[in-house]
């Protein structure tokens, strides 16, 4: 891992693309750890959608405004244009209706930031290759227990930014370390970090 | 009986009496009144510590503990207050109040009325939530609490705490609301009418005034209880419970209790005829009928809610059909889009509107992490 203490290394980016002030959704905010690093190190005002009762608990506990509802049933509640940024940090895969949700998210969110497993790092594709399902450190869990429903790499994700007409702004990619990828990102990188807008 | 070491244990009710008169929403002034209270825990010098607990319908100060001559007594949120209890005790100072109107203590219809010396009956004005909450504001500097670090209640009681906040921004740290509605709906108020019609129309009612008749329009009380309390259950909960049982074996083709539903609901609604005040039943029912924090801001929701300095905590519960969850969201939207603290848990709970007051694991947890990150 990185030098990141909270062992989430996208957290860093997401933090740094957050400006002071700004609204922040964190949508599947797990224990509240990004909402609770944007709130105090940023300076942001941040909310999270958790459904998973010890997560909502966990958040709870860790003093950040954590919102108990299932993202497959969409923001409804949320107004549009809400957030300065919404969040969906590795979820995205365990999602059923992928386009319902990006929807959403563009609706209530000036930015939408992503970040998903990239199904095609090499290392999943060496496991595939050995006859196996990959099991990686950001594909953790074995096939009969995982949370995935979506396997995706990162041209896949973009054919869909293209299809519903979503510019991406940012991407960042990183290896199972951490570390920055720039070089054959499909292929070196095990993480995919996006900032996404509205429009063309 | 053994005492929990985790109960606060024996308690005393204690009475405040305010001579300043109180002016009411309705016009009315009410122009002396004493307060039933009890209180647990220690108040902190600085008076930091402090937690007001809002009761529901049927409630009463007696939130915690038991009485000395009445050991099976107990408060009516026993479960959730005491020392290392989710509102621990020993962090907290923590106070119980009967609204104005009520039964237990507190002046109500049942009080006398200086005016006359006989109880104030059909006279006694109609109270409302923001009025209850004036009164609880007038007990605060009694108790010389400067701000509250949470004011929390379920139902009607949560709706106290959601009116606290709007009311008196400035003396409220945090706001627990429980299995409420920042208004009821349509069918809601009309549960509330078919109870109270069963009060008006028993013929022991007397308008009011049934105290100078030596009678107690038990029947219509009754009623309006048998009534509540389904609307208080959830549909799986009574299947469980109770499902289709019968008392006999066989039919008996007759109108005497023969379900155990039946029985049930007969047995829950003699109980509370036996001790609660017609008129209160009546205030408490058309407070939570007037209440619309947002009436006053033409409807909207999150402007009413924008004065609030208080951090939030509200809850529902998934079989509460009476308060549904998507009434508390409503809240939680206001909360979100004003860009107010707010956490909110939906919690799975078997027991309708009435989970509020059951000691769910869950629940409990909730509670207890969020009054843990309280400062005090």
């Amino acid at each position: 891992m990185t030098n990141n203490a909270l062992g989430r290394p996208d957290f860093d980016l997401i933090a740094s693309w957050v400006q002071p002030g700004e609204r922040v959704l964190d949508l599947g905010c797990g224990d509240g750890a990004l909402l609770k690093l944007l709130a105090k190190d940023r300076g942001a005002r941040a909310w999270g959608v958790e459904l998973d009762d010890a997560n909502v608990l966990a958040a709870i506990k860790n003093g950040v405004n954590v919102i108990q509802s299932n993202l497959e049933e969409g923001l409804a509640g949320f107004e549009d244009g809400a957030f300065e940024h919404v969040v969906l940090s590795r979820t995205l895969q365990t999602m059923r209706h992928t386009e319902g949700i990006l929807a959403e998210m563009l609706r209530v969110g000036r930015d939408v930031v992503v970040s998903f497993p990239n199904f095609a790092y090499w290392k999943n594709r060496m496991a595939i290759m050995s006859g196996h399902m990959p099991v990686s450190e950001d594909l953790p869990h074995e096939w009969f227990n995982t949370p995935n429903v979506r396997f995706f790499a990162i041209p896949d994700f973009e054919d869909l930014c293209q299809r519903m007409g979503v510019t991406i702004r940012e991407r960042e990619v990183l290896d199972d370390k951490g570390n920055l990828v720039t070089d054959e990102p499909n292929f070196l990188g095990s993480l995919a970090v996006y900032r996404l807008r509205r429009g063309a | 009986m053994s005492i929990p070491p985790d109960s606060v244990g024996a308690v005393v009710a204690q009475r405040a009496h305010f001579d300043q008169p109180l002016p009411l929403k309705s016009g009315a002034v009410i122009p002396a009144y004493d307060l039933a209270f009890e209180t647990y825990g220690t108040k902190n010098a600085a008076g930091s510590n402090a937690i007001l607990v809002c009761h529901a319908l049927s409630g009463s100060h007696h939130v915690a503990g038991h009485y000395a001559d009445q050991p099976g007594n107990v408060g009516w949120w026993d479960n959730l207050v005491g020392p290392g209890r989710p509102l621990d005790t020993n962090r907290f100072f923590v106070v119980g109040v009967n609204n104005l109107g009520g039964c237990h203590g507190s002046t109500g219809p049942s009080s006398p009325n200086p005016a006359t010396g006989k109880p104030w009956g059909a006279d006694f004005p109609m109270v409302t939530v923001e009025d209850w909450v004036e009164a609880q504001a007038r007990l605060a500097d009694h108790l010389g609490i400067e701000a509250w670090a949470a004011v929390l209640g379920g139902s009607l009681g949560g709706m106290q705490a959601l009116q606290w906040a709007i009311s008196f921004p400035e003396r409220v740290r945090h706001c627990l609301v429980i299995a409420a509605a920042p208004r009821l709906t349509a069918e809601n108020i009309a549960f509330n009418e078919v109870a109270r019609q069963a009060i008006l129309t028993d013929p022991d009612f007397h308008g009011g005034n049934f105290y100078e008749f030596g009678v107690r329009p038990v029947r219509g009380l009754r009623l309006a209880r048998m009534l509540g309390h389904i609307t208080y259950l959830s549909d799986d909960q009574m299947a469980e419970k109770f499902g289709r049982k019968m008392r006999n074996d066989s039919p008996s083709y007759g109108f005497e209790v023969e379900f155990e539903i039946e029985s049930y609901l007969r047995y829950q609604g003699d109980k509370f005829a036996g001790f609660f005040d017609a008129n209160t039943y009546l205030l408490m029912t058309k407070a939570l009928d007037y209440f619309d924090p947002a009436l006053a801001t033409g409807g909207n929701l999150q402007a009413a809610l924008a004065r609030a300095r208080a951090k939030f905590l509200v809850a529902s519960f998934s079989t509460d059909w009476r308060f549904s969850p998507s009434r508390s969201r409503e809240i939680v939207n206001a909360l979100v889009h004003n860009g107010q603290d707010v956490a909110y848990a939906n919690l799975s709970s078997n027991f309708g509107h009435d989970s509020f007051l059951m000691e769910d694991r869950q629940y409990h947890a909730v509670m207890r992490a969020y009054l843990e990150g309280i400062g005090t």
